[in-house]
């Protein structure tokens, strides 16, 4: 008798662990069906960009002077708050080269392919309904969470894999098959750690838009974070995640694996909060409630620019937000790097010259142009809203009222050329005061400040050519991310590989006057803001013509 | 007077698609104008061209007197239109949108944007990211609806709505009828079309295959009779005009063209008629008419 009832209460909880998975493995094949051409196409770029660079090193650097050479040059602290910090600089063979130079860079890539793969497959699926039209069927609980781990994982692990060959293939010298290994394990465990961020953000928000806007600046974050902490050689590195697959020394001779371990425990941590957060809320809701709003709008809202600075409020906070943060950070770190560059007075030939710049001026050139390539990101997105709110089927209710094109794509435009303009100013201001404290010196705040605002040409050449996409060639609207993707490529790539001076013309922030360290010329700026002012008027001409929408 | 609406041999084409295919359609200012149509006749199509969304590939388009793709902004003051998938800002609420959408129109009556809201019992306080389908259609109908405008443009407005709602809906444009608006109503729902509309266009494939009031198309149409005779009416298969003869124990049944209808009639007389019921098509018989061949056509496929 007891059997017979003890029997069916064991099914029942068996078959209950079993069916919150159900439906796991459809799922993964459906979105390895969806992703059939995204997926490879990141796989393989990642492996080419990994494995290919180990052969540029070996033409590079040919002799072992070159190397020593490229060892002093990646002490210097522009290229350590890129790269992270050198390590066994008397034997900077191609493996520590790679190892040193090309981690943080990797994973950085593999932690942007997990995060956008992870919150379109999960996220963006429930925000669409589509996700409860699955779920209705046969799909367990956990089904889609756990797919979207396989297929993520799945594509880190592709990935480290082939790195892995591909490296330990190339014979260079110092690219040993251990620390082959060693270097792809460190990036695809990184890699993992950012797929669990992107689920615990999935979880917390019910806008996709927010689920992967937060795992970015969480992996911003990371980045800063090292950044400063490794310029300034303090223990704060040690908060960052890719610090941790940094200090396993792949190609060194003291190479360790056990950082490896921090990794992956912190990645089944962050996974185990998102299937904990999972199970309590609802199928397309976030974690807090939707609240009640206004049963009215307020007279902001009341023009399409009213509706576009609401639409873009928070991202544009919060990308002003993290810039200044970087700004504040970088300018109060200028005494200690001086004191540094004081030291190392033979490195004064090495750097880039500028006629008539001091070593710390061509330093600040170097940020504040990076700066200026990442606040192009925020002017590319917010112009490319105009497209997301066309496919959206929100742009369709705008336009049929008295509102023109024109009308309402400048409204988006405002956001774009507006918005950069803002962050620029916050980010000359911090730096500008930072600067100026750290060192006692009131002079670098307008010099800054100058610095600072001298980068909107150049950011609203990307802000335009993302314009002359969507007015041309709507269907193509991810060619916008050219511009800001090249302009980074060549300063981190140019910088470690030294490409050719012409590459960096081809980059609007090729031309930008090189303050604090040379002087204001207007003819590039000018020229700049004509390229902008054309591509956007292309832009704008091109979607008075087009039909909207354009599937 | 003008027509609120002039269409003449419009073309449009998505790539290989042919999506309107010399499309003829007149809307009388003050009337009420339904158009039906299968799904992907190009109803939507139509529409969007005559908002300016979509540049037609020939043919002309008139509204309002105005061109609907030079004169957009002018013309979109004096028109509303509401969508058949209505898509808002998930993070803005019900009233915000409907106070964003009147407002870019040129300004709405509160008074009788507070009458639509409660008639139509929506919560403008909730975000529209949590409202349902048939709630995001009331406001984009209240939208429309709260403004002055001569023209209201709807498709398939009230696609998500439930029953007491569509009455509220219905009321409404009867109002706006009142007041002299006009309205042109692309929708499935043929109740509604019957009630609300002064004439209806039926679409194919991007044409216009009828044209006219529901009274209009019944005549062109057959009417079905039924009759028990004295004598056996099977005579009366051979008549021109009659079609689809049934006769079950001397009650005849069958469909007459109108233009024999008289004649028949008469035959029928002469049998000696004891009892005769007849009804007029109704909307969905008429309907079937024109998508019959596509419904035997989609039978025949799924059978292959
Ligand atoms: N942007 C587009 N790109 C390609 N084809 C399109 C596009 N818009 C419409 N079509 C095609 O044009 C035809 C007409 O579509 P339309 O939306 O006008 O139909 P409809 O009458 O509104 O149908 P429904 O009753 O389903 O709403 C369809 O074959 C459709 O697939
Ligand atoms: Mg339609």
């Amino acid at each position: 008798m007891s059997a017979a009832t003890t029997l069916p209460t064991h099914a029942r909880s068996s078959s209950r662990s079993r069916s919150a998975l159900a439906g796991t493995g459809a799922m993964t094949r459906f979105m390895l069906r969806r992703d059939r051409v995204r997926l490879p196409v990141w796989i393989a770029g990642l492996t080419l960009f990994g494995v290919g660079t180990v052969g540029s090193f070996e033409q590079t650097y040919p002799t072992a002077a070159d190397r020593a050479t490229a060892a002093d040059l990646s002490s210097l602290p522009a290229v350590t708050a890129m790269v992270g910090r050198i390590y066994s600089r008397d034997d900077y063979t191609y493996g520590v080269m790679t190892g040193h130079q090309m981690y943080v860079f990797m994973a950085l890539l593999l932690g942007l392919m997990s995060i956008l793969a992870f919150v379109r497959h999960t996220r963006a699926e429930e925000e669409t309904g589509r996700a409860e039209l699955l779920r209705s069927s046969v799909l367990g609980r956990h089904a889609q969470l756990t797919a979207a781990f396989i297929v993520v994982g799945g594509a880190n692990a592709v990935t480290g894999l082939l790195i892995a060959a591909g490296l330990s293939g190339s014979g260079a010298d110092g690219v040993t098959g251990e620390g082959s290994l060693l270097f792809a394990a460190g990036l695809v465990a990184a890699g993992l750690v950012f797929t669990a961020v992107a689920a615990v953000t999935s979880q917390i928000t019910e806008y996709a838009r927010g689920a992967s806007g937060m795992a970015l600046a969480v992996l911003g974050v990371t980045y800063a974070v090292r950044a400063v902490g490794d310029v300034a050689e303090s223990g704060l590195s040690w908060v960052s995640p890719l610090f941790w697959g940094q200090v396993t020394r792949s190609f060194a001779a003291d190479q360790r694996w056990w950082p490896l371990l921090l990794l992956v425990a912190l990645a089944a941590l962050l996974a185990a909060v998102a299937y904990a957060l999972r199970v309590r809320r609802d199928v397309g809701a976030g974690l807090r409630p939707a609240r009640l709003g206004s049963a009215t709008a307020s007279p902001a809202l009341s023009s399409p620019l009213g509706l576009a600075f609401r639409l873009q409020r928070a991202t544009l906070i919060a990308w002003s937000v993290g810039l200044l943060v970087l700004a504040v950070t970088y300018g109060s770190l200028v005494d200690s790097i001086q004191d540094m560059f004081d030291q190392i007075s033979s490195l004064d030939d090495l750097i880039r010259d500028i006629a008539g710049a001091t070593l710390i001026e061509s330093w600040l050139v170097t940020v504040l142009s990076l700066t200026g390539m990442i606040a192009s990101i925020q002017a590319v997105l917010a112009v490319l809203r105009l497209r997301s709110e066309e496919t959206a089927g929100r742009a369709e209710p705008i336009l049929a009222t008295a509102v023109s094109r024109h009308r309402w794509a400048a409204s988006h435009l405002t956001m774009a050329f507006g918005g950069s303009a803002a962050v620029m100013i916050l980010v000359g201001l911090g730096f500008g005061i930072a600067t100026a404290l750290a060192t006692d010196d009131g002079g670098w705040l307008g010099d800054m400040l100058a610095a600072a605002f001298v980068q909107l040409p150049a950011i609203w050449v990307a802000a335009g050519f993302a314009m002359a996409v969507i007015g041309l060639a709507p269907r193509l609207s991810p060619l916008a991310w050219l511009v800001p993707a090249y302009a980074i490529a060549v300063v981190y790539m140019g910088q470690i590989l030294r490409f050719p001076e012409w590459t960096r013309a081809l980059s609007p922030f090729g031309h930008v006057p090189e303050l604090p360290a040379g002087d204001f010329e207007l003819v590039p700026v000018i020229l700049l803001l004509a390229i902008a002012a054309a591509l956007t008027w292309v832009g704008l001409a091109g979607l008075r013509r087009r039909d909207i929408p354009v599937g | 007077m003008t027509p609120a609406i002039q269409i003449e041999q419009l073309r449009k084409s998505f790539g290989t698609v042919t999506a309107l295919d010399g499309l003829d359609l007149t809307v009388q200012t003050g009337e009420v104008h339904g158009l039906l149509g299968p799904n992907g006749a190009g109803k939507s199509t139509t529409i969007r061209v005559l908002l300016g969304l979509l540049r037609a590939d020939a043919g002309r388009a008139v509204v309002l007197g105005g061109d609907p793709w030079d004169d957009a902004v002018d013309l979109h003051h004096r028109l509303a239109y509401v969508p058949g998938d209505v898509e808002l800002w998930p993070n803005l609420t019900g009233g915000e949108a409907i106070d964003l959408m009147a407002r870019l129109r040129g300004g709405l009556d509160p008074g009788r944007r507070r009458n639509l809201v409660e008639r139509f019992d929506l919560d403008p306080s909730k975000k529209a990211r949590t409202y349902s389908k048939g709630n995001r259609q009331k406001v984009a109908i209240i939208a429309a609806l709260a403004s002055d405008v001569e023209l209201l443009i709807l498709d398939e407005p009230t696609a998500g709505l439930d029953p007491l709602m569509e009455t509220v809906f219905q009321q409404f444009i009867a109002e706006a009828k009142t007041d002299g608006r006009t309205v042109l109503l692309s929708s499935h729902i043929l109740a509604q079309v019957e009630k609300l509309c002064d004439t209806i266009s039926i679409i194919r494939r991007g044409e216009v295959v009828q044209t006219g009031t529901l009274a209009q198309m019944r005549h062109l149409t057959r009417t079905t009779i039924e009759a028990d005779t004295l004598r056996p009416a099977g005579t009366l298969a051979e008549s021109a005009g009659v079609h689809n003869f049934h006769d079950e124990n001397g009650r005849a049944r069958f469909d007459v063209d109108s233009e024999h209808l008289d004649a028949v009639i008469r035959r029928l007389g002469e049998l000696g008629v004891r009892s005769i019921t007849s009804h007029p098509p109704t909307l969905e018989e008429l309907m079937l008419r024109h998508y019959g061949d596509e419904l035997a056509g989609a039978g025949a496929r799924g059978a292959r």
